[in-house]
């Protein structure tokens, strides 16, 4: 058979989706190690703070009962921790240490593939511990109405709006220890702040606009609308929009962040 | 061989050289770095079914003219043709065609073997089955069947490369890019993989390859360049660059005294060229046994003597300089 005439497989039709395969094929390896602590966390969380600290909130927040006012919050909250989680040290991991995005752009794959996939399984492993969160609070009896289920497409959109932003990054960084400042200054600020433990109103005026500046306070208040069936602070449109332009300009940045590593 | 790895082979790599058209065409290729030029107006052709070798000291330009081949690093300046298409607008395309075997692994540890393989195959666009057979066949090919299904991360140096090749080989490539593929092997592991080598050469595919170790050139390249400093100092085939920059033979020189130096001049006339190191005097000449008859007829007792076929090292030092590069 001469080399004209040999069939070459198409190229896949959508290369990021061979992407999301190789790192879904890595997590099929280490997902029992995360099942454990992605249902422990949960309960531990709502005994902590709803039942322990709850006990002392006797008349709860704006008229609902602590615990249930409480766990929209700690659900978007889940969902940024994961997702900041597996944007941070595995990005930085596929470029220094293991370098897999090496291996990959050698392949014919674009930057944006790369990006893309990698995205699409930090997404997953958002909502899986979402959802995982989710049932959990539900089976001890922390969920009150079923449209609930809405705050899944909610956290899969703070998910992107964090991840992306976080995926440029890790990219830009030269050493680990920048990822920790991260946690240290982003991470745990923006948890305790943006409406997840108590209302944004308590706060001063300046931290407050801080606060409403934080993708998490955005997803925050939608879950609990969603949950607790009560209108939401802030537009509904406004809040997806703002979460949107978090997730489009922290793609723009990522791209071009890997592009600088990968293409020179 | 077992059947499964000689279908590696032939079958599928088997090409006809009827084009002389070449895969690889550089011309005036320029890659700079701010101000540093790191490849600096090279011309190359690679023909199909050629083991075509980079060699040259660190910071040659080796890895930098590999990253454009690959199609990860926009030329700054010349032409450079692909499998006839161009690297900047069609690097997937080309990419598709290639296979890469880079410096450092960049293997997944947490992954099997296989699984390595089998992922990679998807970027190609090779499906699932297709994908689990020809890792099959290229697991026995480089001879880690017995590891398929164990992690990559404590498999030896040797191991991890031989993989690499492997899996370089997925898309069934039109070229094989190797950036010093035994760097860092033990000589098993390196005999082992130069074999393997060797064997894909002999099924016609084409390799191009970058190396400091002039055995590897030796024994694998049919044609090569010697690069320093970004440009190509010399080119054409191990035993041609021999005749061409050195002479047929060398005999060393070693005399008991503290210093060298003082004997270089008595051997005026004696060779082509004299090299006068701190420990040794290289003498280049045609014939080495007369040399030898003739440093003695001098009255000179060098305290040992050694005469032996020039290599391919020799035309690299001459060219290249024996300064180390760091």
């Amino acid at each position: 058979m001469s080399v004209a005439q040999r069939s070459r497989p198409e190229l896949p039709r959508v290369p990021a989706m061979t992407v999301l395969a190789y790192h879904l094929t890595g997590y099929r390896r280490t997902w029992r190690a995360g099942v454990f602590s992605s249902f422990l966390l949960p309960t531990l969380t709502v005994l902590g703070f709803g039942l322990g600290v709850g006990g002392y909130v006797d008349q709860g927040v704006n008229g609902v009962p602590y615990l249930e006012w409480i766990v929209p919050g700690l659900l978007a909250s889940t969902a940024l921790q994961v997702a900041i989680a597996e944007s941070t040290f595995p990005v930085f991991a596929n470029f220094q240490w293991t370098r897999s995005y090496t291996a990959q752009n050698a392949a014919p794959l674009r930057v944006g593939d790369i990006v893309a996939g990698h995205l699409a399984f930090v997404l997953f492993r958002a909502v899986t511990a979402s959802a995982a969160f989710l049932l959990v609070t539900t089976l001890l009896g922390a969920v009150a109405s079923a449209w609930a289920v809405l705050t899944l497409p909610v956290v899969a959109l703070l998910a992107l709006a964090v991840a992306a932003p976080t995926f440029g990054y890790a990219a830009a960084v030269s050493s680990d220890s920048w990822l920790a400042m991260l946690f240290r200054f982003a991470v745990i600020p923006t948890t305790l702040f943006a409406g997840v433990f108590f209302p944004v109103e308590s706060l001063p005026g300046g931290l407050r606009h801080l606060a409403y500046a934080t993708p998490l306070w955005h997803a925050v208040d939608l879950c609990r609308a969603a949950m607790l069936g009560a209108p939401p602070q802030w537009s509904v449109p406004g809040h997806l929009l703002y979460l949107a332009a978090w997730a489009v300009g922290g793609w723009a940045l990522a791209v071009r962040r890997f592009r600088r590593r990968l293409v020179v | 061989m077992s059947k499964g790895a000689a279908a590696v082979g032939g079958r599928r790599y088997g090409r006809p050289v009827t084009s002389t058209a070449p895969l690889i065409r550089a011309r005036g290729l320029v890659k700079r770095f701010g101000a540093f030029t790191a490849v600096d107006g090279i011309d190359v052709d690679v023909h199909p079914g050629e083991a075509f070798g980079f060699l040259g000291p660190n910071g040659a330009g080796k890895s930098s003219t590999m990253r454009m081949v690959g199609c990860i690093s926009p030329p700054s300046g010349g032409e450079l043709r692909i499998l006839g298409m161009d690297p900047v607008r069609d690097g997937p395309a080309i990419r598709a065609r290639l296979g890469v075997c880079p410096q450092l692994d960049n293997l997944d540890p947490d992954l099997t073997v296989r699984e390595n393989l089998t992922t990679y195959a998807r970027y190609f666009g090779v499906p699932r089955r297709t994908a689990r057979e020809r890792a099959a066949e290229l697991l026995d090919f480089v001879q880690l069947t017995e590891r398929a299904d164990s992690r990559v991360e404590p498999l030896s140096g040797g191991m991890k490369r031989r993989l690499t090749i492997a899996r370089a080989l997925v898309n069934e490539p039109d070229v094989v890019l190797l950036d010093e593929p035994t760097t860092g092997l033990d000589p098993q592991a390196r005999h082992l993989v130069w074999e393997r080598l060797f064997r894909l050469k002999q099924q016609g595919v084409t390799l191009v390859l970058t190396t400091h170790y002039m055995d590897e050139a030796e024994q694998l390249c049919d044609r090569l360049v010697v690069m320093d400093g970004g440009r190509i100092v010399a080119e054409g085939s191990p035993r041609a660059l021999i005749e061409r920059h050195s002479t047929r033979e060398v005999v060393e020189l070693r005399f008991a005294a503290e210093s060298q130096e003082a004997f270089a001049g008595k051997l005026d006339g004696l060779a082509e060229r004299v090299e006068v190191l701190p420990d040794r005097i290289l003498l280049y000449v045609a014939d080495g046994d007369t040399a030898v008859t003739q440093v003695e007829a001098r009255g000179l007792t060098p305290a040992a003597v050694l005469v032996r076929r020039s290599s391919l090292e020799d035309v690299f030092l001459h060219l290249t300089g024996r300064t180390l590069v760091d």
